[in-house]
C-alpha cells in the first residue's frame, strides 16, 4: 500500500504538523509526499531529508502560490489514481483541501485522526473530544486529517527520497485570488509545536496585561496562547486561540492563567503532559485537569512567578 | 442576491455529552438541544447581508429528524425568509449532506451559500469544503470578514499564522467562523412571526441521494481521564514541583 501525505510549509520550511502526518502515514505503507507551491525547489529538497519518506513530487507553479484549495484539490484528484490513502495534515492548509478532495473522489473523509488501528480502522474524537470515536471507512480510498498532536514527528533529517517533478493536470480552477495576509510574526516558538504554552484567558483583562505572561514565556521558551474569550475581546489575535476551534495543543508543560476551563478550552490542551492553572476561583473547571492549582489574583501570582523563575535560572 | 444557509440541530454548546453504555455513540434522548452555534454565525451574517440591501432572500435548510424544523423556525424568527426541512432518520455524513445541499442549490440557485465551519457534534470541518468541491465552487473557509461588492466577495480567514484576505468569484460557498458576528437573539414578536413563514418538508429519498453511511462507527469511547492533581499553597512550591516532581521546568 502507498500513501501520499500532502506537505504543508511556510517560509520555506514543511510544517512540523506535516512531519507529524508522515509518522501516522507510516503505519499504512510506503509514504511519498507532495510539495506543491510557487518556487518551492528548497522546500522540495528539504523535505526529501524527512524520515520516513521515499519519494517527494513537487508541483512548482504559480497555482500553487497560497494554497489556495481549489488547484490544490484538482492537482491532488489528479495524484491520487497511484494511492489507497491520501493524507494531510489538520492544519488550516489540511482542513480546507482534504475535504473538497474527498468531495471530487466521492469519499467521506476522516478528520482529526489521533489512532490509527489498521488500514481502514481510525479513531477520532468527536463533541470536542468529550468522547472517541473508532470508525472504520468503506470507501476504496481512505482520506484523513492527522491530528498533529497525537503523533511524533518524524525526524527532519536522515531520510534520502527521491524528487521528482509531479504531472500537473491541464485544467487547474482558480475561482479565488489571494489578496493579502496579516500573519503574527513572534520570536516564540510555534504554539503548536512548542515544548512549553503559557495562556491567558479573559481573567487577563486587558492586552496590555498579556505582557505580565511575556517574561514567564520567555524563561520557559515558551509560546503564547489564549482563550476564545481572549482572542474575542481583542486582547491577541485570532492565532493564540487553543481549543475546540482553535489550536490543539500537548506541550509538556501548559499553564493556563485567568481561563476557567470550558470543555471546548479543554478540547485544545487536555493532552498536555503537566497543567498548571493560576486562577482566583476556587472552584474554576480548569482545576478539575489541572496536576498543579494555584488559587490566587494573577496580577500577584504572575510577579512573584517571574521572580521564582529568575532565582532558578 | 439570494442566499442558502445550511443549519444543524446539536446538543446545545452548553450540555456535557454523555457516551451511552453500549457505546454506541452519544446520547441524545432527553438533552437539550440547539442550533449549531457556527450556523447561528451563518444565519447572522445573512441577515445582516439582507438588511444592508446585499441579500434579497435567505433560504435556511436544516437535514435530519423531524425536530430540526425547531432549528429551522428559530432561523426564521431571526430573520431569515424561508425553511426546507430535508427529512433523514439521522443526520447523514458531510459527503451525503454536500450532495442533498447541491440536490438544493441546484433547485433553488442562490449565489451564495453561508454555512458554518463546524457541527460541533461531529466536529467534521468538512460538509462545506465538499459541498463547494462537488459543485466546483470557489470556497472561503473559516471567514471572520465577509465584504460582498459586484460579482465578488471579499472573505477573511481565520488560518494558523493569522488572517488571510481572499476574493471569490461567485457562485461561492462561505464557513464561517467564531469571530464573524455576535448573533442576535429572536423577540418574541419574530418568533411568532417565523410561525407563519413558509416551511417545506422533502424526504431525503426524494432527491435522489443515496445517504448511506460509508463510516462504520464501532464503539464511542470516553477519552481517559486525567488523574485529579495537587493544590499548590505558594508561587515557590509549584516552581519546586516542576522543577524535582514533574522535571518540566
Ligand atoms: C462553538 C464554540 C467553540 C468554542 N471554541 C473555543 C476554543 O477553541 N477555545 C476556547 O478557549 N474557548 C472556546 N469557546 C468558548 C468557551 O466556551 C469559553 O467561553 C471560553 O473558553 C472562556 O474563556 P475564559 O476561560 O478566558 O473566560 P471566562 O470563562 O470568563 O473565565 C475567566 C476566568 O478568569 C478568572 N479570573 C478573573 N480574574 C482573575 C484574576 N485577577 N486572577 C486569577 N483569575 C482570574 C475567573 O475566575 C475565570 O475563571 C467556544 C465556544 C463555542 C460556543
Ligand atoms: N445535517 C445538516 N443539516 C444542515 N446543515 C448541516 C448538516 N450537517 C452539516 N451541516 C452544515 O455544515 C457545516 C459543517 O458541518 P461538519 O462538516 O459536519 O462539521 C455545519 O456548520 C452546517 O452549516
Amino acid at each position: 500500500m502507498t500513501v501520499l501525505v500532502l506537505l504543508d510549509h511556510a517560509d520555506g520550511a514543511v510544517s512540523q504538523a506535516s512531519r507529524s502526518a508522515v509518522a501516522a502515514a507510516g503505519r499504512l505503507g510506503e509514504v511519498h509526499g507532495l510539495v506543491a507551491g510557487d518556487g518551492v525547489a528548497a522546500v522540495a529538497e528539504a523535505a526529501a531529508r524527512i524520515q520516513g519518506l521515499s519519494r517527494v513530487l513537487v508541483a512548482d507553479a504559480e497555482a500553487f502560490a497560497h494554497s489556495l484549495p481549489e488547484p490544490l484539490a484538482a492537482l491532488l484528484q489528479s495524484l491520487s489514481g497511484a494511492y489507497d490513502h491520501v493524507l494531510a495534515p489538520a492544519t488550516a492548509t489540511g482542513k480546507n483541501v482534504l475535504p473538497r478532495l474527498a468531495a471530487l473522489l466521492d469519499v467521506q473523509p476522516v478528520s482529526e485522526v489521533v489512532a490509527i488501528e489498521g488500514p481502514d480502522t481510525f479513531v477520532r474524537p468527536i463533541y470536542a473530544g468529550s468522547a472517541l470515536a473508532t470508525v472504520r471507512s468503506g470507501d476504496a480510498k481512505k482520506l484523513l486529517t492527522i491530528r498533529a498532536a497525537a503523533f511524533d514527528p518524524a525526524p527532519a533529517e536522515g531520510g534520502t527520497a527521491t524528487v521528482e517533478a509531479a504531472t500537473l493536470p491541464a485544467d487547474l480552477p482558480a475561482p479565488a485570488r489571494f489578496v493579502s495576509a496579516e500573519l503574527s510574526r513572534s520570536e516564540r516558538p510555534d504554539l503548536s509545536s512548542a515544548r512549553v504554552v503559557v495562556s491567558g484567558g479573559r481573567g487577563m483583562g486587558s492586552g496590555e496585561n498579556f505582557s505580565l505572561l511575556a517574561p514567564i514565556a520567555d524563561s520557559l521558551g515558551a509560546a503564547i496562547g489564549a482563550s476564545r474569550a481572549a482572542v474575542d475581546a481583542g486582547y491577541v489575535p485570532n492565532d493564540y486561540q487553543v481549543g475546540q476551534t482553535g489550536k490543539i495543543v500537548a506541550p509538556e508543560l501548559y499553564l493556563a492563567v485567568g481561563i476557567s476551563g470550558a470543555i471546548q478550552h479543554l478540547a485544545g490542551m487536555k493532552d498536555s503532559k503537566i497543567i498548571v492553572a493560576v486562577n482566583k476561583d476556587a472552584e474554576a473547571p480548569i482545576f478539575a485537569v489541572a496536576d498543579y492549582g494555584l488559587v490566587g489574583d494573577l496580577f500577584t501570582v504572575l510577579p512573584e512567578l517571574q521572580a521564582e523563575l529568575n532565582k532558578t535560572a | 442576491m439570494k442566499l442558502l444557509v445550511p443549519v444543524k440541530r446539536v446538543i446545545d454548546y452548553n450540555v456535557k455529552p454523555r457516551v451511552k453504555a453500549d457505546n454506541s455513540g452519544v446520547e441524545t434522548a432527553g438533552v437539550k438541544m440547539s442550533m449549531n452555534p457556527f450556523d447561528e454565525i451563518a444565519v447572522e451574517e445573512a441577515v445582516r447581508l439582507k438588511e444592508k440591501g446585499v441579500a434579497t432572500e435567505i433560504v435556511v435548510v436544516s437535514v435530519g429528524a423531524a425536530q430540526a424544523a425547531d432549528t429551522l423556525r428559530t432561523a426564521m424568527a431571526m430573520g431569515a425568509d424561508r425553511a426546507i426541512l430535508v427529512q433523514a432518520e439521522e443526520a447523514p455524513e458531510p459527503l451525503a449532506v454536500a450532495k442533498i445541499l447541491r440536490a438544493l442549490v441546484e433547485r433553488e440557485q442562490p449565489r451564495l451559500v453561508l454555512m458554518g465551519k463546524q457541527a460541533i457534534d461531529d466536529d467534521m470541518n468538512a460538509t462545506g469544503q465538499m459541498l463547494a468541491g462537488l459543485l466546483g465552487w470557489g470556497q472561503g473557509t473559516f471567514a471572520s470578514k465577509i465584504e460582498a461588492g459586484g460579482d465578488a466577495l471579499s472573505v477573511t480567514r481565520e488560518v494558523d499564522g493569522g488572517l488571510e484576505t481572499i476574493s471569490l468569484v461567485l457562485p461561492a460557498i462561505v464557513t464561517v467562523d467564531l469571530r464573524l458576528n455576535e448573533p442576535r437573539y429572536a423577540s418574541l414578536p419574530n418568533i411568532m412571526k417565523a410561525r407563519k413563514k413558509p416551511l417545506e418538508t422533502i424526504a431525503a429519498a426524494g432527491l435522489g441521494v443515496d445517504v448511506a453511511p460509508r463510516l462504520q462507527t464501532l464503539r464511542v469511547v470516553e477519552p481517559p481521564e486525567r488523574k485529579a492533581g495537587i493544590r499548590v499553597g505558594s508561587v515557590a512550591e509549584l516552581v519546586n514541583k516542576l522543577r524535582d516532581e514533574a522535571r518540566v521546568i
